[in-house]
């Protein structure tokens, strides 16, 4: 893994990261997502995280942006005007994200295991998937049936929620 | 040569633009969009963790990736929900800004 390419996706992720939170538009902002999101699949892609980077492109830039864009299709939302801003308010929010970060970055420096070199694998793996279903089948088979069980009530749950009358 | 604190510093930093967001801005679905980019932070620096501690016989821990994969599917189903109960919101008030919906503020 060449660190160019780690930082050119580092770099495509953290600026459209950035335009989410920046653009007054909610389908530029949504669309911005989507470029975020296939830069951290990059990111999982270059960890040898093949599973999760196919995943993360199928899930988050395809399902749940659409889910994402055709919301805010139906609820017809234009850019949002511009509203008085409370500076006090606005800074303060500013203020503790920048100190949560320089706490962060001070823990990260103090870790002794954060200056480790990118290990080598003693062959090149690209059967991840195969090892994370051993697991996810073996070790962590009620957990997967807890989440089957959440996904079915999160689906029963919306279609309520959707309901003409809420009752 | 790309350390793990590198990726450590990265995942942070996309913590900290989801964190900003959810304390900066007022429309409801980019609140809800910020939450996603934190989450997003947290399973960066969980692969990372995987792939840089490697276990006895040499192989990445493949624990972590499995962890990672419990959040994206409890991700889905949170926004498959919350979207809902946006839609709902605004079917009730006409609004999705947050200032606009204060019936409990103190």
């Amino acid at each position: 893994m060449s660190p160019l390419f780690f930082w050119l996706f580092s770099a495509l992720m953290l600026i459209f990261g950035t335009a989410v939170i920046i653009n007054r538009n909610p389908v530029a902002s949504a669309l911005s997502l989507v470029v975020c999101f296939i830069g951290l699949a990059a990111l999982f892609v270059s960890l040898d995280a093949f599973f999760l980077g196919t995943i993360q492109v199928l899930v988050y830039a395809g399902a749940v942006m659409v889910l994402f864009l055709f919301i805010i299709m139906l609820l017809d939302l234009r850019a949002e005007e511009r509203r008085r801003i409370n500076f006090l308010a606005f800074g303060g929010g500013a203020a503790v994200a920048v100190i949560f970060f320089f706490q962060l970055y001070a823990v990260i420096n103090h870790l002794a295991i954060a200056n480790l070199p990118f290990p080598t694998l003693p062959q090149a793996r690209t059967d991840d998937v195969h090892s994370v279903g051993l697991l996810l089948f073996g070790n962590y088979n009620l957990p997967l049936q807890v989440i089957g069980i959440l996904i079915l009530v999160a689906t029963i749950g919306v279609i309520v929620l959707s309901k003409k009358e809420l009752r | 040569m790309v350390t793990l604190g590198d990726y450590l510093v990265v995942s942070g930093l996309l913590f900290t633009i989801g964190f900003a967001g959810v304390l900066l801005r007022r429309n409801i679905i980019i609140i809800f969009m910020s939450l996603e980019l934190m989450l997003n932070g947290a399973n960066l620096s969980l692969v990372a963790f995987s792939r840089f501690r490697l276990d006895s016989l040499g192989q990445p821990n493949y624990h972590g990736q499995v962890f990672v994969f419990f959040i994206i599917t409890v991700a889905a189903a949170e926004v498959a929900v919350g979207l809902a109960i946006i839609v709902a919101l605004y079917r009730a008030r006409r609004t999705t800004h947050v200032e606009d919906i204060n019936t409990l503020k103190f």
